[in-house]
């Protein structure tokens, strides 16, 4: 067993799962959203992309581009929830929350992507 | 480049994570712990204000405590994460400033920058492998002619040299081996504007394996190599290199013409001389007796069977001939570099002395021992190391045979002026008288100086206003070809040696031959020549006015008037 293998594979389930949690819940309500969960899963999924950085493989390079691609879009959903609640101050209206949950749900699925090729990568090698 | 940032973001992966981790939890903390407002009630601060506030705090900008002041509470976080996250950040700084002193990163880095600038080539130019003597030698002089090269050398340090000698032309250099055909690829061994592979390393086996690697790779440019065997010249012929040098028996075959015309071998060398060079004395080895000839190398033999060939009686003295080979001719063991073995091989009644060991003191102490006991002798020494240049030229031998600068000479003849390798291979069926009688006219030509060689060809580019002439019917022979621009009467202190028109050669074409477009050139003249011929073969004008000595007007209105006053006259 490769430590290093334990880490990576807990790290890009964990974006997945933690990404999910964010997402479920009815898409307008704030209730079901929880602002340290999305704390939590750009966190998680910053700390993924580092972890695929420097494998110069095909399946690496497709890897950390999906774990981009999440990035973007929850970066993308943090600038929202910010510019909703600091800059304008109108609160989290459904329309708002729509939007963040909704990309929030882009990025969940280029982290089911990242977790297929993981898995592809590890019954690939089993063979 | 790819390889470059994939050094970078292997390296940084470690720091980065820490500097994630380092920041989340300063972040949550924040968050988490409560603090006080302007009124005295409990706050939180939001997860925005905590990024905002940890990012200049990690930095240690510092702006102070927003939006309200913090409790103890708070503080002791933010002392706690403020030494935590200077601490990565530095770790962070480290990994790149030791990556970017990282030898293997440097390399890397090298290595695209070389890659980039052959990229950007957009002139032919010569791939020369080996940087050593004849390497040198022979791209400084490319780069005098305004040609381009590009280097390749194992030895780092020879790489280095190129950026502080003062040569005219950008030379890109790589540090690497040659026998490596991903080094010969990043080269330009593949690039659209590479005319050719000179193969100039010490070692035999690499140069074939350059050789070999570029007849495949590219098959349409010339590929020239050093061979120091004859097994390994057999081999590179067997592929198709278009020249092989081998210094030794270049040597040798300037030796039996030396025999043969003196004056064609003067020619010889003063054409295929480096410019600004002076004019060498014409030499006359003697056949009045026989020759001795020191050490049985591949130097010794390549000798013997010139001097053999010209039916002189050869004496040759070595002292290892276990490894040599016992020669067919008279033998005396021994080094020669004593009288005794000396007067072994009779040299009081020799007429000339071949001091060819692969040793230059030996060959130095063989000369002076020899030049006692008979001072009329005629000597050839050998030159092995470039730095023992002013010694070998101190004991005044009458031809000297230094390989590296064979193999630079004919190269460079072969790489910058290919027809006058063609010229000297005419000219060996000519009479000596011929070659005399040249020889004087180029020694008047230039007072004490080597030629300048140009070659040029009657085409669109260069000569661009003498092809058009040319191409509309008119008439320019080689006389006019050489008129003063200036004072057209005078004519211009250069001679056109020879002109090759599709399959035909013409040497020392007569002073009323005509020149026909797409004509390719050959000249020798002094510099000064070349400066004012171009001016008649570039501007139309100037090849008007010496082709008929009237100086026609050029704008339209003055043409117009002209005609005019030609008409009313």
């Amino acid at each position: 067993m490769n430590p290093e293998k334990v880490v990576f594979g807990f790290f890009i389930v964990l974006a997945l799962t933690l990404n999910f949690g964010f997402f479920v819940g009815e898409i307008e309500n704030p209730e079901h959203h929880h602002v340290f969960e999305l704390f939590a899963v750009v966190v998680v999924n910053l700390i993924a992309t580092v972890l695929k950085f420097g494998d110069r493989s095909q399946m690496g390079a497709l890897l950390l581009a999906t774990s981009l691609v999440a990035i973007l879009q929850l970066i993308a959903a943090a600038v929202v929830w910010t510019f909703a609640v600091h800059v304008y101050a109108t609160g989290l209206t459904p329309d708002v929350m729509a939007s963040i949950v909704s990309l929030s749900g882009g990025a969940m699925l280029a982290n089911v992507i990242s977790v297929i090729l993981l898995i592809i990568e590890t019954v690939m090698l089993r063979r | 480049m790819d390889s470059i940032v994939f050094l970078i973001v292997r390296r940084m992966r470690q720091p980065l994570l820490t500097l994630l981790v380092v920041y989340a939890v300063a972040i949550l903390g924040l968050v988490l712990i409560p603090g006080r407002d302007a009124d005295g009630g409990v706050w939180h601060m939001s997860l925005f204000h905590a990024f905002y506030f940890v990012s200049y705090m990690a930095t240690t900008i510092g702006f102070g405590e927003i939006p309200y002041a913090f409790t103890d509470a708070q503080r002791l976080w933010v002392s706690l994460s403020l030494y935590a996250s200077v601490i990565s950040w530095i770790y962070a700084f480290g990994t790149i400033l030791s990556l970017v002193q990282d030898r293997t990163f440097q390399e890397a880095l090298a290595e695209s920058r070389f890659a980039r600038r052959i990229r950007k080539m957009r002139e032919p130019f010569h791939l020369v492998c080996g940087y050593g003597e004849t390497g040198t030698a022979l791209v400084q002089a490319l780069t005098r002619r305004g040609q381009h090269a590009v280097v390749i050398d194992i030895d780092e340090a020879r790489t280095n040299i190129i950026q502080l000698q003062d040569l005219r032309e950008v030379v890109p250099a790589l540090h690497g081996d040659a026998a490596l055909t991903r080094h010969l690829q990043e080269a330009g061994l593949q690039h659209p504007s590479c005319a050719g592979v000179v193969a100039l390393t010490d070692d035999n086996d690499v140069n074939l394996k350059i050789a070999i690697t570029a007849k495949l790779l590219n098959p349409k440019i010339k590929v020239i190599s050093r061979a120091d065997s004859h097994d390994v010249e057999a081999n590179m012929a067997s592929f198709g290199t278009d020249h092989i040098v081998d210094p030794f028996d270049t040597f040798a075959s300037h030796l039996a013409v030396a025999f043969q015309a003196p004056c064609l071998y003067l020619l010889q060398r003063w054409l295929t001389g480096r410019e600004g060079v002076a004019l060498s004395e014409p030499v006359y080895p003697p056949r009045d007796g026989h020759w001795v000839v020191c050490g049985y190398g591949r130097f010794g033999k390549a000798v013997c069977a010139r001097l053999a060939g010209e039916g002189i009686r050869v004496v040759v003295i070595e002292a290892r001939p276990e490894l040599t080979g016992q020669p067919e001719s008279d033998f005396v063991a021994g080094r020669g570099t004593e009288a005794e073995t000396l007067n072994q091989a009779d040299i009081e009644n020799a007429a000339g002395l071949v001091a060819g060991t692969d040793n230059d003191a030996n060959n130095l102490s063989i000369v002076m021992t020899a030049r006692q006991l008979n001072p009329e002798l005629f000597f050839v020494v050998r030159q092995n190391q470039h730095d023992d240049h002013d010694i070998i030229a101190a004991v005044d031998a009458d031809m000297v045979m230094h390989p590296s600068s064979i193999i630079a000479d004919k190269i460079r003849v072969l790489l910058a002026t290919p027809m006058l390798y063609e010229f000297m291979s005419l000219a060996l069926y000519q009479e000596d008288a011929w070659a005399c009688e040249l020889a004087s006219r180029v020694s008047a030509l230039v007072q004490d100086e080597v030629p300048s060689i140009r070659e040029w060809s009657l085409d669109a580019g260069h000569t661009a206003a003498m092809h058009e002439y040319l191409v509309h019917g008119g008439q320019y022979t080689v006389e006019d070809l050489l008129r003063d621009p200036w004072y057209r009467a005078r004519s211009l202190q250069a001679i056109v040696l020879l002109i090759h028109r599709r399959n035909d050669r013409i040497l020392l074409p007569e002073v009323t031959a005509a020149l026909k477009p797409g004509d390719r050139l050959l000249i020798c003249g002094s510099r000064g020549a070349f400066t004012r011929m171009e001016w008649t073969v570039s501007h139309r004008h100037t090849l008007e006015y010496v082709k008929t000595g009237v100086d026609r007007p050029q704008g339209w209105l003055w043409r117009r008037l002209a005609t005019h006053k030609g008409y009313r006259r």
